[in-house]
């Protein structure tokens, strides 16, 4: 079942100058899609407009059937589609539990609940409850923004390079829990500059080419397809993703 | 000398409540507002024609000018909201103008620049010389309780929402938080709060006229927040006393300086006061009483359960 269809969506920062040229993808349930592209392709853009931070000038976003085109991000938010945006995701001065506190519409004593739920998925966080945010390292501090993004139990997380700055191993632990996630029920769609650990973890993925969505297809598929993996992955994909398919290491 | 204490703590306190006022979104929400004189004038004005011309009673007045000065601010941010954030600063400080035009050019309504005088201010025929000190207690009695409300929204989920807007609006939004509706409502309770300080400095001096609403009493007020410490109401209050310290010292002060003319005295004080808001902005950013901001635990593993 399409969680979320993107028909031809167009649009920009400003009205002047269109990034998203027409895209067009769909997320399933239970899906990871990788969106992978070069520089200024337009996959952040893509994300934003998707989840209402920047107005679409054209074209369709249906979620869950429903047409969410030009609603305001905090709306979108309600209907189960949760942002993380790359860089500024977390409240710095503002605690742990507080920055919790601040994704989630619910009551005190639901919103309380939901938190220890997270505690419980995210023992670093519970470590952490009075902390600031701005004390936390760049993996634990993704790991707040997501858990932000969560606390509103959304059906599908957008995520924004989430391993942008991180080192090898935090990027690598927060693939799994990406993975973990998804495990749970939540449908990922990720924009990722790391595209070849994107494609491992991903169960689709979409090369994103000058606002366009120019090719889709499986994660392997795209893995293997020359082009591609000469445009954006670079020689040593094809042994990890073999690795991958066939089993070995 | 009585009448004169009487007379500054009162101006004071009015100054606490547009420091209080400049404080929850300022401190609060992160908007600047550089036209508070314009609010401040928009509720001083309401409630003076309500009680002369419209003879309603004062605290009908009262209630009209926390009305009229959240009206107009719901008008300001709204009518910004297409706009990028820091434009809010410049559309009021051109809306403190054209109310200050307003009011000096549409005589029928305003008297121009003559002014509105005969306010009346609450028994004060019956009071006679006990007035100043009755209406500094009326005074005292708006602000305690406009200072608990503001430090009753600064600790509730309700202040978090706010802070977190000014730290980041966009993260606030897309983790559902409407921000829009938030930014208007403070705004518009930030406003309601300088219209109502603005009737009490009308129903207290009696005189009102647009030449009292200079942009200088914004940038006291700001001065005061600044000084006395932005995001807490506490620190907001303390700071509008300091300033009227301040502003009353460096008039004497001045005055003791040998040869200089009335108008370089002038001059003179307005340079001391900007002397102090550098000084300030300078030694002590945060103010006396700074926002409590959470450090790093000190032991990693403290509050695990």
């Amino acid at each position: 079942m399409a969680l979320l269809t993107v028909t031809d969506l167009r649009g920009g920062y400003a009205a002047a100058d269109e990034i998203v040229k027409g895209a067009t993808l769909h997320v399933d349930s239970g899906d990871i899609v990788a969106l992978i592209g070069p520089n200024g392709a337009g996959k952040s853009t893509l994300l934003k407009l998707i989840a209402g931070l920047l107005r679409p000038r054209a074209g369709q976003v249906r979620l869950f059937d429903r047409e969410i085109a030009g609603f305001d991000a905090s709306a979108i938010s309600r209907l189960g589609l949760a942002f993380v945006p790359q860089e500024r995701n977390v409240f710095g001065s503002m605690t742990v539990a507080e920055n919790l506190e601040m994704g989630g519409f619910l009551d005190g004593r639901h919103m309380r609940d939901r938190r220890d739920e997270l505690y419980e998925r995210f023992p670093l966080l519970a470590e952490k409850r009075r902390a600031a945010a701005r004390t936390l390292s760049g993996g634990q501090r993704q790991i707040l923004a997501m858990a932000i993004a969560l606390m509103n139990a959304p059906k599908l997380l957008l995520l924004d390079e989430p391993t942008a700055g991180l080192s090898p191993q935090a990027a690598e632990d927060l693939f799994d829990t990406i993975v973990e996630l998804n495990r749970t029920g939540v449908s990922i769609l990720m924009v990722e500059q790391n595209a070849l650990e994107a494609l491992v973890v991903s169960t689709r993925a979409y090369v994103l080419v000058q606002g366009r969505a120019e090719r889709e297809g499986s994660a392997a598929d795209l893995a293997s397809d020359p082009t591609v993996r000469d445009l954006f992955l670079g020689a040593k994909a094809q042994p990890m993703l073999a690795g991958k398919s066939g089993g070995q290491t | 000398m009585l009448n004169y204490l009487l007379f500054i703590a009162t101006i004071g306190s009015i100054y606490g409540l547009l420091a209080l006022s400049l404080n929850l979104i300022w401190g609060g929400a992160g908007m600047v507002n550089l036209g508070l004189a314009g609010f401040f004038a928009v509720g001083a004005y309401a409630s003076a024609l309500a009680t002369t011309d419209a003879h309603l009673p004062i605290v009908a007045g009262w209630i009209l000018a926390l009305a009229a000065g959240g009206l107009a601010g719901l008008v300001v941010t709204l009518s910004t909201t297409r706009l990028r954030e820091d434009y809010l600063a410049i559309v009021t400080l051109g809306f403190a103008e054209v109310v200050r035009l307003v009011a000096a050019n549409e005589v029928w309504l305003t008297r121009g620049t003559d002014g509105i005088s005969g306010i009346p201010g609450p028994w004060k025929a019956l009071l006679g010389s006990d007035f100043n000190a009755v209406y500094l207690l009326i005074v005292l009695t708006i602000l305690a309780l406009v200072f608990l409300l503001m430090r009753r929204i600064d600790r509730s989920p309700y202040g978090r929402v706010l802070r977190a807007i000014r730290e980041d609006a966009q993260v606030a939004q897309v983790a559902g938080k409407p921000v829009l509706r938030f930014k208007a409502e403070a705004f518009a309770l930030s406003a309601g709060i300088a219209g109502l300080a603005g009737a009490l400095y009308g129903h207290f001096t009696s005189y009102i006229a647009p030449d009292l609403f200079l942009p200088l009493i914004t940038v006291y007020v700001f001065l005061a927040v600044a000084g006395g410490g932005t995001g807490r109401p506490a620190g907001a209050l303390i700071g509008a006393y300091l300033l009227m310290v301040l502003l009353e010292s460096a008039r004497f002060l001045v005055e003791l300086v040998p040869v200089i003319s009335a108008v370089q005295r002038a001059a003179l004080k307005e340079l001391i006061i900007a002397v102090a808001l550098i000084l300030v902005l300078r030694l002590a950013p945060g103010g006396l009483l700074s926002e409590r901001v959470p450090a790093a635990p000190r032991l990693p593993m403290e509050g695990k359960s």
